[in-house]
């Protein structure tokens, strides 16, 4: 649902005449860089499209502008940013999936649009919706199923924000164990792969999820 | 954590949505927020100019003042905003730091003054962001600098301030390091620069030839040969002078090993050395070479004279802190003569007759023509020779000059600052000597308001107002501080010249002015002491209308005496009269009163001293002694023995 109105303004600052040398170089890439700029569309449109009020996009917009100035995050910013609230761990990967899960337009950039709205669906969607985006967010190949090995991944990647030190001692196979579990737990008609019902479902009936659903009504 | 990780906190939480499907256990429940966390704009007002900000900017950073709630100290309740008595252009700085999370260094603005406002803030130094770092640093490097230098200075200066219990080892060291100390370590000082100059010109006159009386057909002997006694005399005095100087400065150094290796000292027994070899070694032929030889080192004792020259010491800090520079200065000298000389070398090998023997008898040439000298004695005759040869001079103009111009930067910083030392000292005098008097001053209105009865918490408050200046609320309160102290101790404050008096004359003079007795009589002068028991003590000053104290002495036994008190050059021509409690101020301000002066046995004072310590300088400044009053109304619980006071007044 992205509006046309969204405004791009590139600036591209001039080539210089290919006259570097190994130290201006990085420098003159910055500032190509830096001067893409992205403008996201009104308030009223997204008041429309996300629901969160207008002062909650007030406040979220500052926060992100003050960020990014550019009005851009970027992958590397993304797992820069992610990975400073994982101090002990290894989030790096963890935080590519979830990029890819913001980025919906795979554009490889997230703007604010992308922003919001996933933040709308985590925060003031229905159940339902909120799962579906959990979905989303495993199905790494966007295929409409969770395979054994992408669950592993995944897995593998939230077990590598633990980092080394944790209490008991975390063991190779717990990944595993733990997918293995999950699978158990969602794969109905057991033929390896957890599909979208499936996985709703399932997510239905366990108390722990629903209620915990809830838990993060109020972050913003 | 970043200012943007605060920012980006309740994304990352959001986002934990993608666990909750694979929770094993149950999450906890998130903490409660508080329900206004609706952004709200607050003002902080720093001396008057106003700064809005989101409350969300200044909490991202909790550990500073502005972040936590330390800011509530400042809240104006009244005008809802935050209120700073600060300098508004450095808070801008602070607030642009929240703001992105990059602290910039204001480039117009005193560092010292940006470091005190981020302590005051809450901010570290290391917050300050890479852009600004270096210079930041730079600066403060510089400050600390010259801050150091001021002290170094100070102590240094502190000639006459040597401590009482110093020893023997102290003050010789300190004789040596400053010679202006005393007249004896001046004397010594120009007695060894006088020897060492000595020592140094015989040295050279001995090698100048010198003509018989006879004339001798033959070659003119030197003058240390023609009168070897004479110089071995001179050569013995200098040397036992200078062991005799390295003995005791040996003895006086505070740490040994250290001053065995510092320079100095190294210079030193290079100095010496080569004579008490010379006795030792025998005078035959085969070691005759090495001990000409060891003559050279004799000219060593030229460089004792850096001791006597600050220039001297300040060409060689500057040489030691361009080593790098003369370093490379050596290095790429050394590369350009080989390369030269090499090339000189084959370029000139087929000529007969050449100088160009060797590549080494070419480093030679190469040298002279780099250094632009051209002696001439060596030229190149090919014309590859010559093409190569011009070359080489071009060349060492450009490798010479490269260095030089740091060189001499260095030399020019170090000298400037020491001028600026020096001048700093000069400045320093100025500035300790004011800091004195501030001192003082304070001090002396205490004692100028205890001789005035201020202190005087019996009497009538009009009376009172007329004869006392009118303090300020500050004043008072610290005049008051200083009474509780002197109340707490049983001593008064004194000053100095009553205080080294009292020291000095313990015996009493036919003289007096009061006395302390009960009765409100006063003393017959030659009646020497008073009551030494304890005893409420009336306060009185007799007036004797034709005294003309000029100085007062004698004083308190006095252990708090301020030190380096000035003599108040105002006049204290007040005093309150009390004959009795209640007549306090019969003032008349324009009696010079005599001072009354007391001076005690040692035995404790009272608590309730009688007289003060006025001071006053010779010469027609009267002061007026009065000390404090209100004795008699006053209970005194705590039993003082009354010193055994007895009045002086000069008249």
């Amino acid at each position: 649902m992205r509006g046309q109105g969204r405004k791009e303004s590139l600036s591209e600052s001039r080539d210089l005449d290919g006259s570097y040398d190994q130290l201006t170089d990085s420098v003159e890439d910055e500032f190509e860089l830096s001067t893409v700029c992205h403008r996201p569309e009104g308030l009223e449109q997204l008041q429309e499209q996300t629901k969160f009020t207008r002062k909650e996009l007030q406040v979220l917009y500052r926060g992100f502008k003050n960020e990014c100035p550019s009005g851009i995050v970027n992958e590397e910013n993304f797992k820069q940013i992610y990975s400073q609230f994982f101090p002990q761990g290894d989030s790096s990967t963890y935080a590519t999936f979830l990029f890819n899960a913001f980025d919906t337009n795979h554009d490889g950039s997230v703007s604010f649009e992308d922003f919001v709205a996933g933040l709308s669906v985590i925060l003031r969607g229905t159940i339902d919706d909120r799962l579906n985006w959990a979905f989303n967010l495993y199905d790494l190949n966007k295929d409409g199923c969770i395979t054994k090995e992408e669950m592993l991944d995944i897995m593998k990647s939230i077990y590598d924000m633990m980092g080394k030190y944790t209490y008991p001692a975390l063991r190779e196979e717990a990944p595993r164990e733990h997918v293995e579990s999950f699978f158990q737990k969602m794969d109905r008609n057991k033929d390896g792969v957890v599909t979208i019902e499936e996985f709703i479902e399932s997510c239905q009936k366990d108390e722990n999820i629903m209620k915990s659903m809830q838990l993060f009504d109020n972050v913003i | 954590m970043a200012a943007g990780v605060a920012t980006w906190l309740p994304f990352a939480r959001a986002a934990a949505v993608g666990w909750l499907p694979l929770a094993q256990q149950p999450l906890p429940p998130a903490p409660e927020v508080k329900a206004s966390r609706g952004d709200e704009v607050l003002v902080v007002n720093v001396s008057g100019r106003r700064f809005e900000t989101w409350k969300n900017t200044l909490d991202r950073y909790p550990d500073t003042l502005l972040g936590s709630s330390e800011k509530e100290f400042f809240y104006d309740a009244e005008s809802g905003e935050y209120f700073f008595d600060r300098d508004p252009d450095m808070f801008r700085h602070v607030l642009n730091f929240y703001r992105t999370g990059r602290l910039h260094c204001p480039r117009q603005e005193c560092i010292q003054a940006f470091d005190e406002e981020l302590a005051f803030y809450g901010l570290v130094p290391e917050l300050v962001g890479d852009c600004c770092l270096e210079e930041y640093r730079d600066r403060k490097k510089e400050n600390a600098e010259r801050l150091a230098e001021d002290e170094e200075a100070e102590q240094a200066g502190e000639g006459p301030a040597l401590p009482a219990g110093s020893s023997l080892r102290q003050r010789l060291w300190r004789a040596f390091e400053n010679p202006h100390t005393s007249t004896a370590a001046l004397v010594f000082y120009y007695v060894t620069g006088f020897f060492i100059a000595v020592s140094v010109i015989a040295n050279v006159v001995e090698t100048i030839p010198c003509r018989g009386p006879a004339r001798r057909p033959t070659r003119d002997q030197p003058c240390g040969d023609r009168f070897p006694t004479a110089f071995f005399c001179m050569d013995t005095a200098c040397v036992l002078i200078f062991t005799g100087e390295y003995l005791l400065r040996l003895f006086a150094a505070p740490s040994r090993c250290r001053f065995l290796r510092s320079v100095m000292s190294l210079i030193d027994v290079v100095a010496i050395l080569p004579y008490y070899i010379g006795l030792f070694v025998p005078k035959n032929d085969d070691v005759s070479g090495a001990f000409v030889t060891l003559r050279v080192f004799r000219v060593f004792r030229i460089f004792k004279f850096s001791r006597h020259s600050q220039g001297l010491r300040i060409l060689g800090y500057t040489l030691k802190s361009c080593a790098s520079e003369l370093g490379f200065l050596l290095f790429s000298l050394t590369m350009a003569i080989i390369i030269f000389a090499t090339v000189m070398f084959y370029a000139e090998k087929g000529t007969s007759k050449t100088n160009f023997t060797s590549i080494p008898a070419a480093f030679w040439y190469t040298i002279v023509t780099m250094t632009t000298l051209g002696y001439g004695d060596m030229v190149p005759s090919t014309i590859a020779g010559k093409i190569f040869g011009s070359i080489c001079s071009l060349s060492g103009v450009l490798v010479i000059a490269l260095p030089v111009p740091v060189i001499v930067s260095n030399f020019s910083r170090i000298y400037h600052q020491n001028q600026r030392a020096d001048k700093r000292r000069a400045q320093q005098k100025v500035r300790l000597a004011r800091i004195r008097l501030a001192k003082s001053g304070t001090t002396n209105a205490f004692l100028q308001y205890k001789q005035n009865g201020g202190l005087e918490d019996s009497g009538s408050g009009e009376g009172q107002a007329l004869c006392v200046r009118s303090r300020s609320a500050f004043e008072q309160q610290h005049h008051h501080l200083l009474h509780c102290l002197e109340k707490t101790t049983c001593h008064e404050f004194t000053d100095e010249l009553t205080f080294s008096e009292a020291l000095g004359a313990v015996s009493l003079d036919g003289r007096t002015s009061r006395s302390t007795s009960v009765s409100s009589q006063p003393m017959g002068p030659g009646s020497l002491l008073s009551s030494c028991c304890p005893r409420r003590v009336k306060r009185r000053a007799i007036r004797l209308a034709n005294s003309t104290a000029s100085v007062s002495r004698g004083s308190m036994q006095e252990l708090d005496t301020l030190a380096g008190l000035r003599r108040s050059p105002a006049p204290q021509s007040r005093s309150s009269l009390n004959a009795k409690p209640h007549d306090s101020l019969d003032l008349n301000c324009d009696s010079r009163d005599f001072v009354a002066a007391i001076i005690s046995i040692p035995t404790p004072p009272a608590n309730t001293p009688d007289e003060s310590q006025p001071s006053s300088p010779g010469g027609g400044g009267v002061s007026g002694g009065r000390s404090n009053p209100t004795l008699r109304n006053s209970s005194l619980d705590t039993p003082c023995f009354l010193p055994e006071t007895v009045k002086i007044s000069s008249l």
